[in-house]
């Protein structure tokens, strides 16, 4: 694996191998000493054109375990700000011979245009643009789903017949996009719950289940995974729904929902989240939460995305 | 300079006969077999299909105030090597050409140049902001006769304004030409939406948001009974619109652009903002729904777009990256392949889409005249028998942001005559100094 942009490049076997080298990473954080030398010499470049202390982070924190050397690039303050272009900060850090970079852009595809710019021949990692995709975050989310699925028989294993629901804000969501192609990959079955105004018009191209009503929806089936997505500050004023409170009524997991569902049904959110709003904190907090293994999970899934891309065999021009 | 005069040896005539051209200074003086050379410079038309001088109804080039993309010197240049004789200079400049000064200032720079008859259009609006009609009455009467008037790149979306602009221009006999797009369902557009749009979480630009606004200019033609025009016409819906208005009567002419005669939606996939314009690419659908419409003349011409950029304004994610093609060097070949390849249409026809009507629409009477004896030698020979990589070495104009680099085309513009003297020949662009000269002879009669 040369680079990671999409979810929709993986394979079922690529999917499931990241997920099991993944097994291993997290098994390395159970030791007394986290870390391990096999990126040792290589240099990860956080470059982030958005804010996300989150993900930000958990790459960091991904390549230390590595033993990779790690720079941050925020381009919030720096020369990015002042119109310096993704061509000449690309080609900056490629003088600086980074190996791999994770790329956090407000642009849909600009890990994609830097992959196939020939302005850095690092591995390229999408940490999130625009909104296209967010592999890594789709990855960590199909893990923590197959290990409270099948436990210590996780490895090898892919989401045959899971049932995973997914509420909110569809159109705008890179989390949703990457977990729609990752979970059809892995044989999950895939519901998408919202109002139409969140929804994309075309999304009856998509392989899932529409639903605009959330009640409807549970009423319907009992999903092994229920997804909630974050409602963004400035969906607020735009029409897309009449107000948060009638949001929070229509779509929302609240308290009455969640109380409604299995004690087997996991709950699960990207965070930030917004409570009240499109999840209750009883939910949030409950046994079948799965937020905080979300984030620890995130790092071992790095870790392998990390590992998988420095390590992969690259075309060498004699 | 001496007058010149050519003889063009073989050439055939649009779908028809085969025939020896001789003209003299800016008249075909002779049409026939064994026509006396004397004089003249020959030129070898033998498998070669002779046009009347294609005249692009949309081309931006950029001058005044975007020199970095393009100028009139180097935009007619590359109009002269894709056969182009005239070319109608959209308003969008800084200053905008909303002004008979600005007007004026573009159609010198045309003439100096020499390369294709330029022909300013001007915009409706005051700096295009769509508040305040510009000058147009001004515009019309200057020495550039402006007949076109357009905001192109924007929307004349005030329907009010868009009533006003109608009536007012019946006056000199103009036309509205209109960029269709309803600003508010188009907020950061950046793509068709649809399948891959939603896919590729790029913000969708719907195809309503060209239709509605047509469906509304036409129904306003028809109420004032005044000429309208629907620039880049790109959608499979704003095709049945032009026809039913068509059938009722309403006085409306739209134009295609070759890339939206070729390219589908399914470009944006890379993220090559190449592929980026305004209106987008749409649905494989709808490029052979306006195929049709060209074809059976519900869709009246094609029209470049050309949109000249600076490499970096394309050199980016596809967000930051400026909308927009150039077109001029490649029309004729395009036209070709989706056009002619495919049997909708034949070499008769494209004269008329890409000479005879734009130079109608644009009440250009000195271009777009069928080539027989007396006249104008605006004359376009192609060699449609060549197929060949479309290559940067066929771009002439400044910019190379081409979406049909790499591509395979058809035919070749072997050589092309502006008022009677060669901007092209064998293909290769005629020197500026030289032409210059002769557009200066011909000035001075």
């Amino acid at each position: 694996m040369r680079h990671l942009l999409s979810t929709t490049e993986l394979s079922r076997e690529a999917a499931i191998e990241l997920l099991d080298i993944s097994e291993d990473m997290a098994a390395v954080a159970d030791r007394e000493n986290k870390k391990l030398p096999a990126l040792r010499g290589k240099t990860v470049v956080n470059l982030f054109f958005e804010d996300s202390t989150r993900t930000r982070i958990s790459f960091e924190a991904a390549a230390k375990r590595l033993s990779a050397d790690v720079i941050n690039f925020s381009a919030k303050g720096s020369s990015v700000s002042k119109g310096e272009s993704l061509k000449d900060t690309a080609q900056t850090l490629s003088a600086m011979g980074a190996d791999a970079v994770v790329i956090r852009h407000g642009a849909s595809g600009a890990p994609a245009v830097l992959a196939a710019s020939g302005w850095i021949d690092a591995g390229i990692i999408n940490a999130g643009d625009g909104t296209h995709e967010h592999p890594t975050q789709a990855l960590l989310d199909a893990f923590t789903m197959r290990r409270r699925i099948h436990g210590a028989g996780s490895r090898g294993k892919g989401l045959d017949g899971v049932s995973v629901t997914i509420v909110g804000d569809i159109v705008h969501s890179r989390v949703a996009r990457s977990n729609v192609w990752l979970l059809k990959t892995l044989g999950a079955h895939v519901r998408l719950v919202a109002p139409a105004t969140l929804l994309p018009v075309a999304v009856d191209s998509w392989p899932v289940t529409i639903d605009y009503d959330l009640d409807h929806a549970l009423a319907e089936s009992t999903p092994d995974v229920i997804m909630m997505l974050r409602i963004q500050q400035e969906r607020m004023n735009d029409a897309f729904f009449p107000n948060p409170r009638e949001y929070a009524n229509v779509w929302g997991l609240s308290t009455a929902r969640w109380a409604k569902l299995p004690a087997t049904s996991l709950v699960m959110h990207p965070g930030p989240m917004n409570r009240g709003l499109e999840i209750s904190s009883a939910a949030a907090d409950s046994p079948q939460s799965t937020v905080l293994e979300q984030v620890a999970n995130g790092v071992s899934v790095r870790m392998a995305t990390l590992y998988t891309v420095l390590t992969s065999t690259r075309e060498v021009s004699a | 300079m001496s007058t010149s005069s050519y003889l063009i040896r073989g050439a055939t005539i649009g779908a028809g006969a085969t025939t020896d051209i001789l003209t003299h200074g800016n008249v075909i003086t002779a049409m026939g077999s064994g026509l006396d050379a004397a004089g003249a410079v020959v030129i070898d038309a033998q498998g070669l299909v002779a046009l009347p001088g294609l005249v692009d109804l949309h081309t931006h080039l950029r001058e005044p105030g975007y020199e970095q993309s393009e100028t009139v010197l180097t935009g007619t240049q590359a109009a002269a090597i894709g056969g182009f004789t005239a070319v109608f200079a959209m308003a969008n400049t800084n200053p905008v050409a909303d002004t008979a000064g600005v007007v004026e200032q573009v159609l010198a720079l045309g003439e100096a140049a020499g390369y294709a008859t330029v022909r300013p259009i001007g915009a409706v609006t005051q700096g295009l902001d769509g508040q305040r009609l510009a000058e147009l009455g001004a515009m019309a009467t200057s020495r550039a006769q402006v007949r076109v008037f357009s905001d192109d790149g924007k929307c004349v979306s005030d329907p009010l304004l868009m009533r006003r602009a109608l009536e007012y221009v019946k006056s000199f006999d103009g036309v509205i030409a209109q960029h269709a797009q309803e600003p508010r369902l188009t907020e950061n557009a950046q793509m068709n939406e649809g399948e891959v749009s939603a896919r590729l979480g790029l913000t969708g630009w719907p195809a309503v948001a060209e239709e509605s606004i047509i469906a509304r200019d036409v129904l306003l033609a028809e109420h004032v009974k005044s000429r309208l025009h629907i620039c880049h016409l790109s959608t499979a819906g704003s095709v049945e619109v032009i026809r039913w208005a068509k059938a009722r009567g309403i006085n409306v002419t739209a134009e295609v652009t070759p890339h939206h005669l070729l390219l589908d939606e399914e470009r944006a996939e890379t993220y090559d903002s190449r592929f980026k314009v305004n209106p987008p690419l749409r649905r494989r659908e709808d490029v052979l729904a306006l195929r049709e419409a060209l074809a059976d003349g519900t869709i009246d011409i094609v029209a470049t777009d050309h949109a000249p950029h600076p490499s970096e304004s394309k050199e980016c994610e596809w967000g930051a990256a400026a909308f927009g093609m150039v077109g001029l060097e490649s029309a004729l070949s395009v036209v070709q392949e989706t056009m002619v390849e495919t049997g909708l249409l034949n070499w008769d026809d494209v004269a008329r889409v890409l000479s005879i009507t734009p130079a109608r629409i644009g009440s250009l009477s000195t271009h777009g005249q069928p080539l027989t004896v007396g006249a104008p030698a605006h004359i376009t020979l192609v060699d449609p028998n060549t197929r060949q990589t479309f290559s940067r070495q066929r771009l002439a104009g400044r910019s190379l942001n081409s979406p049909f680099l790499g591509l395979e085309l058809p035919g070749r513009v072997m050589a092309t005559l502006h008022q009677g003297y060669a901007t092209v020949l064998d293909g290769i662009l005629i020197e500026s100094d030289i032409v210059a000269a002769h557009a200066e002879a011909v000035r001075r009669g």
